[in-house]
C-alpha cells in the first residue's frame, strides 16, 4: 500500500515523541549556569602549573627545561629561564621558569604537554569559563593565573593526582634515604680522613 | 604561414558540448536551444555543503549539464606543518581532519608511524583500537545518515535520533580519552590510557542496546516512499568509473565491489573477527544510505566479539617512546578503512625526529572526485542529496 511506510515512520516518531515527556533519561536538558553536570574525571581543557605548599612562587614544580615548549604541537607555550636557583621538592638546586606564558587563544588541549614534562609540573585544568573582553592579554595566561595549588590538582583529577602524589613521595623518600647515606659517607669519609689526618700530625710530635 | 595559423586556429576548436566540459574554461553563458544555460555558484556557504564547499553548477533549466567542485576554503597546512615538527606534535592535528571521527585518524596515524619505527603494539591496546574505532564507525554512519536525509528537506528528526546516540557514544569517548571529539587518544605502541572495567560495562551495555536504534532507524527511514521516490536510481556510480577514480570505503561498496581493507589488509587485529561485507546492487543514493545502516549493524557485531575477547595486560609497550625518537631513513604507508573509507598515511624518514614527507590520503577527497560524474542529468535539487550520500567532511578534503 503507498504510504504504509510512511505511517511505520510516523508511528516511530508519535512513540519517541510521547517517550520523550515519561522517559527520565531522556530529559537531558541541564539549565546551565544554575544546574550544571558533574564533571567526568578524565575531562581536560587548557594547561595549568602544579605548585607545592602554599606559597605558588616557591612550590612551583616546573624548572623551565622547555621540553613543553619544544613539544607544543601549536607552540603556544613561551618560556623564559631564571638566572638563580631555587631548591626543589627533594632540595636539589633547579632553575625555575622567570616567565611561563600560555596563550590560551592558540592552545589546542591537546594534552601532550602533560605526557612529555618530566617533572609532573604541567597538568590540564577544567575550568572552562574563561571568556574575557580582552582577546588579547586576556587570554594570554602568565605564570601566576597559570600556577595552582596539587589541592586542586588533587579536587580536579583525584586518581591521577594520587599516583603522581605516591611516585613524588616515593622520589622524595629515595631522595632522603640518598641523601643521609651520603651525608654518612661523607661522615664516614671525614671520619676516616681525618683519622688518616693525624698519624703524621702524631708522627709529626 | 598562415596555413599554419589557420591549422591551429581549428585544433583550438572545440564542438560545443566539449566547450561545456572543459572544467578550467570560463563559462560561457549562451543559448543552448530555447533554454538558457544558468551559472549557480552552490556554496560555500550553503547549507547542504557541509561545511565549505562550492560547486559551481551550470544548469539547463533544473538539469545539471556540468559541476565543477570547487575546495580548498577550510585548507589549514596540514602536511606542510607535520614535516616541521616531531611525529608525536602531528598526531592531535591527525583529529581535525575528519573531525567527527577523530579515532580513526589517530588510528591511520599511529599505523604509519609504527610501521615506519617497527613498533609492536600490546593485544589490550589493539582490542581498545577496535573498539573505539568501532564506535566511531556507528557514530559517523548515524550521524551521516541523518544528515543526508536532513538535506532531503526532513529537518530534524532522523538526525536528532541519530544524534541522540552519538551522544551517548561521545560520553564514552571522554570518559575515557578526556575529550569528546579531539580525543587525541592513541600513541606510537599503544594508547594513551587503558580503559577501566566500568567504563568496558558501560560501553556493553551501549552495544547492547545499539541495535534497537538501528531497527528503529530502518523503520523510520527504510521503507519511506518519499525517501525511496528521492533516492532511488539517482547519482548512480558505475563499479568500473568508482573502482578508476579511487573511490574507497561505504561508496565503493555501494556500487557493488567488495573491497574493505579490514578484510583485504587484516590491519591490527581484524582478522579475528566474524563479520560480514555489505555490498550494494543499484549503485544510487539509496544504496549507500543502506550500506551505512548495514555496515553500522556489522560495527555492533564486531564490537560485541571485541568486548567480550578483550584481554587484560598494558596498553602501552614499555619500550614504546613517545617523543626523541629518529627513525630510521625509509618510508612507510599505513592505512585502513575509515568510516568513510581508505585513510592513508605516507611518511618519509630521513633519519631526523620530524618526517621528512608527510602525505595524508583523505578518503573524502577521493570520493568526491567523481561528483561531477554521479551529478550530470540529474536535477539539481538532487545534487545536494547526491553529495550528502558521498558524505564528506571538509576538514579532510581541504586538510
Amino acid at each position: 500500500m503507498l504510504g504504509e511506510g510512511l505511517l511505520k515512520g510516523l508511528a516511530v516518531t508519535a512513540k519517541n515523541f510521547a517517550a520523550s515527556y515519561v522517559s527520565a533519561e531522556r530529559l537531558t536538558t541541564v539549565q546551565y549556569p544554575e544546574e550544571r553536570i558533574a564533571p567526568i574525571e578524565a575531562t581536560r581543557d587548557f594547561p595549568f602549573l602544579v605548585y607545592d605548599g602554599e606559597d605558588w612562587e616557591a612550590g612551583l614544580r616546573c624548572v623551565a627545561c622547555q621540553i613543553c615548549e619544544k613539544e607544543c604541537p601549536p607552540k603556544c607555550i613561551y618560556i623564559e629561564k631564571s638566572k638563580d636557583k631555587k631548591p626543589d621538592f627533594v632540595g636539589k638546586m633547579q632553575i625555575y621558569p622567570a616567565r611561563f606564558d600560555i596563550d590560551i587563544s592558540v592552545c589546542m588541549s591537546c594534552q601532550i604537554c602533560v605526557e612529555v614534562c618530566p617533572f609532573e609540573a604541567i597538568k590540564m585544568d577544567t575550568e572552562f569559563e574563561l571568556s574575557t573582553t580582552d582577546r588579547f592579554g586576556g587570554l594570554l595566561h602568565d605564570r601566576r593565573a597559570l600556577a595552582k595549588s596539587n589541592g586542586h590538582y588533587r579536587k580536579i583529577h583525584p586518581t591521577e593526582a594520587g599516583e603522581v602524589d605516591a611516585r613524588r613521595a616515593g622520589e622524595k623518600a629515595k631522595a632522603e634515604a640518598k641523601a643521609k647515606l651520603d651525608a654518612e659517607a661523607a661522615a664516614a669519609k671525614a671520619a676516616a680522613a681525618a683519622k688518616t689526618a693525624e698519624p703524621p700530625a702524631g708522627a709529626g710530635d | 604561414m598562415s596555413q599554419l595559423q589557420s591549422h591551429s586556429a581549428t585544433a583550438h576548436e572545440k564542438p560545443e558540448s566539449q566547450k561545456l566540459e572543459g572544467w578550467n574554461q570560463p563559462m560561457e553563458l549562451q543559448p543552448d536551444g530555447e533554454a538558457e544555460i544558468l551559472e549557480v555558484a552552490m556554496g560555500p556557504h550553503h547549507p547542504s555543503t557541509h561545511g565549505v564547499f562550492r560547486m559551481d553548477v551550470a544548469l539547463d533549466g533544473e538539469r545539471v549539464i556540468r559541476l565543477k567542485p570547487v575546495f580548498g576554503y577550510l585548507h589549514r597546512n596540514h602536511e606542510k606543518l607535520g614535516e616541521g615538527q616531531s611525529y608525536l606534535a602531528s598526531m592531535p592535528y591527525t583529529d581535525r581532519l575528519d573531525y567527527i571521527c577523530s579515532l580513526t585518524n589517530n588510528w591511520a596515524y599511529a599505523l604509519a608511524v609504527e610501521k615506519l619505527t617497527g613498533q609492536a603494539v600490546p593485544e589490550r591496546a589493539e582490542y581498545l583500537r577496535v573498539i573505539v574505532g568501532e564506535l566511531t564507525r556507528v557514530q559517523n554512519h548515524a550521524s551521516s545518515i541523518g544528515f543526508l536525509i536532513q538535506d532531503m528537506g526532513a529537518s530534524g528528526t532522523p538526525l536528532m535520533y541519530a544524534f541522540r546516540e552519538r551522544e551517548k557514544i561521545l560520553d564514552l569517548f571522554e570518559e575515557l580519552t578526556g575529550a569528546r571529539m579531539m580525543c587525541n587518544y592513541m600513541r606510537f605502541g599503544g594508547c594513551r590510557v587503558d580503559a577501566t572495567q566500568s567504563w568496558l560495562d558501560r560501553t556493553r551495555k551501549l552495544v547492547g542496546e545499539l541495535p534497537a536504534f538501528a531497527d528503529e532507524f530502518e523503520t523510520l527511514l527504510c521503507t519511506n516512499e518519499i525517501l525511496m521516490a528521492r533516492t532511488q536510481g539517482v547519482g548512480i556510480l558505475k563499479p568500473e568509473l568508482a573502482v578508476n577514480a579511487g573511490v574507497t570505503g561505504p561508496m565503493l561498496r555501494a556500487s557493488g565491489v567488495n573491497y574493505d581493507i579490514r578484510k583485504v589488509d587484516h590491519y591490527g587485529i581484524y582478522d579475528r573477527f566474524n563479520f560480514q561485507v555489505p555490498l550494494g546492487d543499484h549503485w544510487d543514493v539509496y544504496d549507500r544510505f543502506m550500506i551505512r545502516l548495514l555496515e553500522l549493524r556489522e560495527s555492533l557485531k564486531i564490537l560485541e566479539q571485541a568486548l567480550k575477547e578483550i584481554p587484560e595486560g598494558p596498553v602501552m609497550d614499555p619500550k614504546a617512546k613517545i617523543r626523541g625518537f629518529r627513525p630510521k631513513p625509509g618510508e612507510a604507508y599505513g592505512r585502513i578503512e575509515a568510516p568513510k573509507g581508505e585513510l592513508g598515511f605516507y611518511l618519509i624518514s630521513d633519519g631526523s625526529p620530524n618526517p621528512y614527507r608527510y602525505r595524508v590520503r583523505p578518503p573524502s577527497l577521493v570520493n568526491l572526485t567523481i561528483l561531477e560524474d554521479m551529478c550530470l542529468g540529474n536535477n539539481v535539487a538532487d545534487v545536494v542529496l547526491i553529495l550528502g550520500s558521498v558524505d564528506i567532511v571538509l576538514g579532510e578534503v581541504d586538510r
